[in-house]
């Protein structure tokens, strides 16, 4: 037990590996959400930075102090409950008050991760469980956007951010909807180059699709990220959209607007791909992914929220395993009709 | 069962701690976790349960003689049915309010399984005294583990206990533990408190028994 | 009793089941009946006194009430037994009309939402609006029942009637929060979206139904007073 956590094998036979350690690609993930965690601060702020800065201590310190507290040796140095905690503080407001943010990153790793048995055992990816539960604790700071490169992000900390404990934020900033907020309520769409480009409102690192996708090529491209998962989303998600805008173009927005808008891109990219979460053959990430993205759509068309890739995902994870069951991978040796 | 002798205050007792219907048995969970948002709410599902599972125990008891084997659990369901239906009557007359606050759950106390698990496992094997201390004590088990949720869940979802503000100004209430799922959050929390003491209990046993062997040898 | 008993038990002769369940359930139903037999009038007082406290909140100036209801030919006529959703016509201490109070419902967010909101005559408006039943979200659906913005939508939302006296003027509809612009519109909240437009539904679908009969028929309505308090 001790040692385990040296080794994270996913994958069915052949067990062939390549000598790639979980803080290689751990590291690798870190580089690749670099530009993406480089464009929040710049676009949303001093509050964005120091968001994530506590989100990522938040998970760091939890996972340390609850193997220290166990009598286990810290497994903080494989960088995974760090990339977790990087990945938390991309999904949150970036006005949100830090001891929110703290408080869902202990739920998220002790919870989500720790109770379950730790990295390898956690049955859902924690940074969405830290996520939901303060989407249900606090719904209201939850859904309070700040506008991107708003004068003088860098000069002043958003008052809400440096909230008391328990009490309840004051805000001073300008705030907006997301454009899914304003598709749901207000029937506008905005348009595809202010998504792609990260010129919209919504969670820190959720905004600028490009330099998202950039980093899961790279993943893909080191062999490190299971494409197969977000391609299927994006397909799902793209053509059940195609087919809505085709029957009422009015009340359904367009593919381009679905993939790029909310935290589809991050969900699919870095979420979705959770290794322990997703299911470990070819066949079953494209029936995982095909899931998130129907969930994905019903809940933004249909559901009582505007967004619903968090619960999307969640959802999935929690589906994995019994997708695991399902497809089983054919034993070598044996053929169709063998038995 | 016949063959231990359980003193009556013991009977009493069990249900408080050692047999807490809740965070030991964890039985009657519905109950326990839908209608537990307030405290006020938490105690008045916990009377209303006490009250059924002290009459169906006192019924069951008496009758337990003309009830015959096969016909028993169709008798005891019906029993505290009509008792259940009796308690509804009676709250909505003392209050309208609260019979709003717990709704449908009255009806299902009906169903809650600590009811019949008791009329069935004890009751109808014991005369009516002790089954009588024995639904009391569950039933103020009930009542107190109903209450200990409701308060953490009132005061950290609403910031008031009993309806009266417990914060100054600005409290940032978790709206979480107001709805179902705060319930299992409470819940959880007590249990790992319960089970936590338990452990400790058991251990410092465990302590004793050995200290007490190293003596004898 | 893992390892096969030994006991022969008994079988149980039907007539002692018989006996048992028909006992059992004669005990029960006259029990039933007596609880019911004396709760029965407190029950009535308690709902009663529910109705008219909600009545008397969302229009304070009335001091008697009479409930009424539309007849084979749509008449207003007084109802001969209180209705699922009742209109009251509120009168004040010298037997003056002072208002409407009519309750309505529709479906929220969670589930089915029950108001009861004053009309005015004289203003043409609504004046009052309470909510008696919802299972709106804590803390976000459940806002239109507290927050003050809201709330003060109802100090007067017009309700007029157009020129023939069939319809609404303007359909009652919520807006976005900060966006109200005519004294028809409600100003809804934000992250309540849902719930405060399904307010503005069902105080639009009640107001169509009643307020063209209640204008009709209303002020010639001879009520048989019945004082409370």
């Amino acid at each position: 037990m001790a040692r385990l956590y040296k080794h994270l094998e996913i994958g069915s036979s052949p067990h062939v590996t390549d000598g790639a350690s979980t803080d290689i690609i751990m590291r690798n993930v870190f580089l690749a959400l670099l530009p993406v965690t480089a464009f929040a601060v710049y676009a949303f702020g001093t509050g964005a930075a120091l968001v994530i800065v506590v989100a990522t201590a938040s998970c760091v310190l939890t996972e340390h102090w609850l193997c220290r507290w166990t009598g286990k040796p810290s497994t903080v140095g494989d960088w995974s409950v760090a990339i977790t905690g990087l990945l938390y503080g991309l999904i949150l407001p970036p006005d949100l008050p830090l001891w929110m943010v703290f408080m869902g990153g202990v739920f998220g790793v002790a919870v989500a991760k720790f109770l379950f048995g730790g990295l390898g055992m956690n049955a859902f990816n924690p940074a969405l469980v830290g996520r939901a539960f303060l989407q249900a604790a606090f719904p209201q700071p939850m859904t309070h956007w700040q506008l991107p490169f708003a004068e003088g992000r860098f000069e002043d900390i958003p008052s809400s951010v440096l909230a008391t404990p328990f009490w309840e934020p004051t805000y001073d900033a300008v705030t907006t909807a997301t454009p899914l907020a304003l598709m749901k309520f207000e029937g506008q769409f905005a348009g595809s180059r202010e998504l792609m480009g990260g010129l919209t409102s919504g969670s820190v690192g959720e905004t600028c699709g490009v330099l998202i996708l950039l980093g899961g090529i790279y993943l893909v491209a080191r062999n490190m990220m299971n494409w197969r998962i977000p391609a299927s989303i994006f397909l799902t998600v793209a053509a059940m959209t195609w087919v809505f805008q085709l029957y009422d173009p009015v009340t359904y927005p367009g593919p381009v607007f679905m993939l790029f808008s909310g935290g589809l891109m991050l969900g699919a990219v870095f979420m979705a791909t959770d290794m322990v979460a997703s299911p470990i053959t070819n066949a079953g990430c494209w029936l995982y992914g095909l899931l998130i993205g129907v969930l994905v759509v019903v809940i933004r068309f249909w559901g009582g929220m505007p967004e619903g890739v968090m619960y999307a995902i969640l959802l999935a994870n929690a589906v994995s395993p019994h997708i695991d069951n399902l497809i089983q991978p054919r034993v070598f040796g044996t053929g169709r009709g063998a038995r | 069962m016949a063959l231990k002798q359980v003193s009556p205050t013991d009977e009493f007792i069990k249900g408080l701690w050692r047999e807490n219907p809740v965070f030991i048995q964890v039985l009657g969970m519905c109950p326990a976790l839908a209608v537990s948002n307030t405290a006020i709410n938490a105690l008045a599902m916990g009377l209303a349960t006490t009250f059924v599972l002290l009459m169906a125990g006192l019924s069951v008891s008496l009758l337990r003689n003309f009830i015959p084997r096969e016909a028993r659990i169709v008798s005891y369901i019906c029993i505290i049915a009509t008792f259940v239906t009796c308690v509804d009557y009676a709250i909505m007359a003392i209050s309208i309010e609260l019979h709003r606050a717990l709704g449908a759950f009255i009806a299902l106390i009906v169903v809650n399984c600590l009811i019949l698990g008791r009329s069935e496992a004890f009751a109808s094997k014991h005369n009516p005294g002790r089954a009588m201390l024995d639904a009391l004590g569950m039933g103020v088990g009930f009542t107190v583990a109903l209450f200990f949720i409701g308060v953490l869940r009132e005061i950290l979802g609403s910031g008031t206990l009993f309806g009266v503000d417990m914060f100054p100004d600005g409290f940032q209430t978790w709206t979480v533990m107001v709805l179902p799922s705060g319930g299992f959050f409470a819940m959880a929390m007590w249990l790992l408190v319960v089970n936590w003491i338990r452990q400790r209990e058991a251990n410092a046993e465990k302590e004793g028994d050995d200290r007490a062997g190293e003596v004898a040898s | 009793m893992n390892a096969p008993a030994p006991i022969e038990q008994k079988r149980t002769s039907a007539w002692s089941m018989y006996r048992s369940i028909v006992g059992i359930g004669a005990f029960c139903a006259l029990l039933i009946v007596t609880v019911f037999e004396a709760t029965a009038e407190r029950i009535a007082d308690n709902k009663a006194r529910f109705l008219s406290n909600a009545v008397a909140e969302v229009l304070p100036a009335s001091r008697s009430t009479a409930e009424v209801t539309l007849d084979a030919d749509g008449a207003l006529v007084a109802a001969a037994e209180p209705a699922d959703l009742p209109v009251f016509l509120g009168y004040g201490a010298e037997g003056e009309l002072v208002g409407a109070v009519i309750t309505a419902q529709g479906m929220g967010y969670a589930d089915n939402i029950r108001i009861l909101y004053a009309y005015s005559f004289e203003r043409q408006a609504i004046v009052g609006f309470k909510v008696l039943e919802s299972k709106e979200t804590p803390g976000l659906g459940d806002k239109v029942e507290i927050e003050p913005h809201f709330l003060a939508n109802f100090e007067a939302l017009d309700a007029r009637l157009n020129e023939d006296g069939t319809a609404l003027a303007n359909a009652i509809v919520t807006v976005k929060e900060g966006e109200k612009t005519e004294p028809w519109q409600l100003d809804g909240i934000t992250g309540a979206t849902i719930t405060s437009d399904a307010i503005g539904a069902i105080l639009h679908q009640g107001s169509s139904a009643w307020l063209p009969v209640l204008e009709r028929d209303g002020r010639l309505f001879q009520p048989a007073l019945s004082v409370e308090e």
